[in-house]
């Protein structure tokens, strides 16, 4: 996977509840509405600004918080492309990864990426690049990185199903 | 081979493994799989995989407890839609609308046993390490595939070892160790980690004090926590169990593991590896509050003493038991709640308020002006039941405070113990129970 697009920077410890209120969680459940209260309390800016491919990039512990899945959901529908971080907390990680949402912890990548610049995810050769230079990632492990590539746990197990 | 963690042993066990090493990959059978109100939405994820019967019925517990009553048509509808789920599936762990918060409910009922390993679509699903066992929160899709697979893969964690010597002080509780420990490390203190209670401090807490720890150690970004069970969380469960067992519950069938055999066998080994220790004396501990908007920024309840409160909240799944309701109770006998401030106080669970209502604590707070909510989260997570007004400060029993976590992205939360939420409803502002007793 290659992607470059826009970055949007935010610090440290950016919990579930900004990226998608508690509220919303029993009665939104429509992709577009979902979609549109993507960081609300964080970054009003965002929903209606994003692009496909667009790169989140966060401090410390992010999506620390609640379990909900629409923390990660909701920036898929964004068209997110990869989140980028120092260190992730884990249900947000495992839930970026579950719906095919590249979740990169890179703190010398997080640190360096410009708020607004123009940043590449580069899965193959795992490195990340923008104005701060070329940064190298751990690659995922070769299950993980299956269910990524399959589009999401879903489709990963509804293929597994299939085939036993 | 060196010594294994508590977490190297119950996921090795839920694998099906003699051993395992830190960071493998293992694919675990949870003994129990839970959701909530979430449920409605994670079924229809499941019926993606067109299956007509999820997998193992009985391994799955569901609660209606985040949003009850349902405050609105959508949320009705959401409950509706999870008790047809529940008859077609013939899912019998079901708990309806009142019996309590998910984490205080499956403990009573003793659906989970030392040793046992727990998912739940909850990030306090930590909590069950009160009892000894290995508790992690995880995400909707992952739950849809453990109804459809009864499998999902998890990564053995690095564990982190927290040890409390010598007896908590009067007025300092396990909250405010737990904010304690927060504060000192951060909210990502613990990520990714097993964090084990060790020391003759814990060993002395009674059980309802253990259980806030595992459950606020999901603010600590840990996997899972832990606490070693001892005659006392055997006693507690064998009350729940022998309760099931006059409703014919099946698990007392053939197959029924008693707690006490498992106990032993899934200790931490005395030459464990850990990836870090803390210490912790006691007396050292004092009354905290943790300020917003992260839980990690706590001070001594001194340093904020006196800042106007709007609304103190007793509850949730960490501070709701009874003798968190009894510490309050002591504090207001007798007083009244502070004009221009509502106090909301929420049982955990229906046990929990039949067993204040016995013990007199209900009437004392109907009788200072407290309000009385049902059973369940609460406002907890801002659906419903005491949400703020913009510009107002909460002072709150729960575990998390982050902006907008109670429904209004303007308004604060301050989170503490049980007493000096009590003290706060009374003094209308941020108080020392000392001060309010006085
Ligand atoms: S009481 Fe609060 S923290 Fe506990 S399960 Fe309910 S919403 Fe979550």
């Amino acid at each position: 996977m290659h992607i470059t697009s826009r970055a949007w920077k935010y610090g440290d410890n950016i919990n579930t509840d900004v990226i998608f209120p508690g509220k919303y969680t029993y009665t939104v459940t429509e992709r577009a509405e979902i979609a549109r209260h993507a960081l609300e309390d964080l970054d009003p800016t965002f929903a209606a600004n994003a692009q496909p491919g667009d790169v989140i990039v966060g401090g410390r512990n992010f999506g620390c918080g609640s379990s909900r899945e629409q923390a990660a959901t909701c920036l898929v529908y964004n068209g997110v492309g990869a989140v980028v971080a120092a260190s992730f907390s884990r249900i947000f990680y495992r839930n970026a990864l579950n719906n095919g949402l590249l979740a990169i912890a890179c703190p010398a990548a997080a640190e360096a990426i410009q708020p607004g610049e123009m940043v590449t995810v580069d899965t193959e050769r795992h490195v990340i690049r923008c104005a701060g230079g070329e940064f190298v990632f751990p690659p995922l492990s070769a299950s993980v990185m299956g269910i990524v590539q399959a589009g999401g746990l879903v489709a990963y197990v509804k293929r597994k199903l299939a085939a036993a | 081979m060196s010594g294994q963690t508590f977490a190297q042993k119950a996921l090795a066990r839920a694998a099906g493994l003699d051993a395992v090493e830190v960071g493998q990959v293992v694919d675990a059978r949870p003994d129990i799989v839970l959701s909530h109100d979430n449920t409605a939405a994670i079924r229809r994820i499941w019926q993606e995989f067109g299956q007509e019967r999820v997998l193992i019925p009985e391994r799955i517990a569901i609660t209606l407890d985040h949003a009850v009553p349902a405050p609105t048509t959508k949320h009705a509808q959401n409950h509706a839609e999870i008790r047809r789920f529940v008859q077609e599936q013939g899912i019998r762990h079901f708990f309806e609308v009142g019996r309590g918060i998910c984490h205080q409910v499956l403990s009573e009922e003793a659906l989970v046993l030392p040793g046992q390993l727990i998912l739940g679509a909850d990030s306090h699903t930590t909590h069950y390490g009160w009892l000894g066992a290995f508790g992690a929160g995880i995400g909707r899709s992952e739950v849809a595939t453990l109804w459809a697979t009864g499998e999902l893969w998890l990564r053995v964690p690095e564990s982190m070892k927290i040890v409390l010597e010598g007896d908590l002080p009067p007025g300092v509780t396990a909250k405010d160790f737990a904010l304690r420990v927060i504060g000192d490390l951060g909210a990502d203190g613990g990520l990714y980690m097993s964090v084990e209670f060790h020391g003759s401090g814990i060993e002395a807490m009674s059980l309802e004090s253990r259980m806030v720890l595992p459950n606020m150690m999901a603010e600590f970004g840990a996997k899972n926590a832990w606490v070693a069970p001892d005659e006392r969380t055997v006693a507690y469960l064998e009350r729940g169990l022998r309760q099931r067992m006059e409703i014919g519950d099946w698990r007392l069938g053939e197959g029924t593991q008693s707690p006490i055999s498992n106990l032993h066998s899934l200790l931490p080994d005395p030459d464990a590896q850990y990836a870090a220790v803390h210490h912790y004396r006691a007396a050292d501990l004092e009354p905290y509050v943790a300020c917003p908007h992260s839980v990690d920024n706590v001070v001594p309840l001194s340093a904020v003493a006196g800042t106007r409160v709007q609304q103190a909240f007793l509850g949730t799944c960490t501070n709701g038991r009874l003798e968190d309701l009894a510490a309050a109770a002591a504090i207001i006998r007798g007083k009244q709640v502070a004009p221009g401030v509502r106090f909301l106080v929420i049982p955990a669970s229906s046990e929990v308020l039949k067993a204040a209502l016995e013990r007199g604590y209900i009437q004392e707070f109907v009788e200072a002006g407290a309000v009385i909510g049902v059973p369940g989260c609460g406002p907890c997570m801002g659906n419903h039941m005491g949400i703020p007004a913009p510009g107002e400060v909460t002072i709150s029993s729960a575990n998390r405070n982050f902006r907008g976590r109670m429904g209004t992205a303007d308004s604060e939360i301050y989170l503490a113990n049980p007493a000096v939420v009590a003290a706060s409803a009374v003094a209308g502002s941020i108080a020392d129970p000392q001060d309010v007793i006085a």
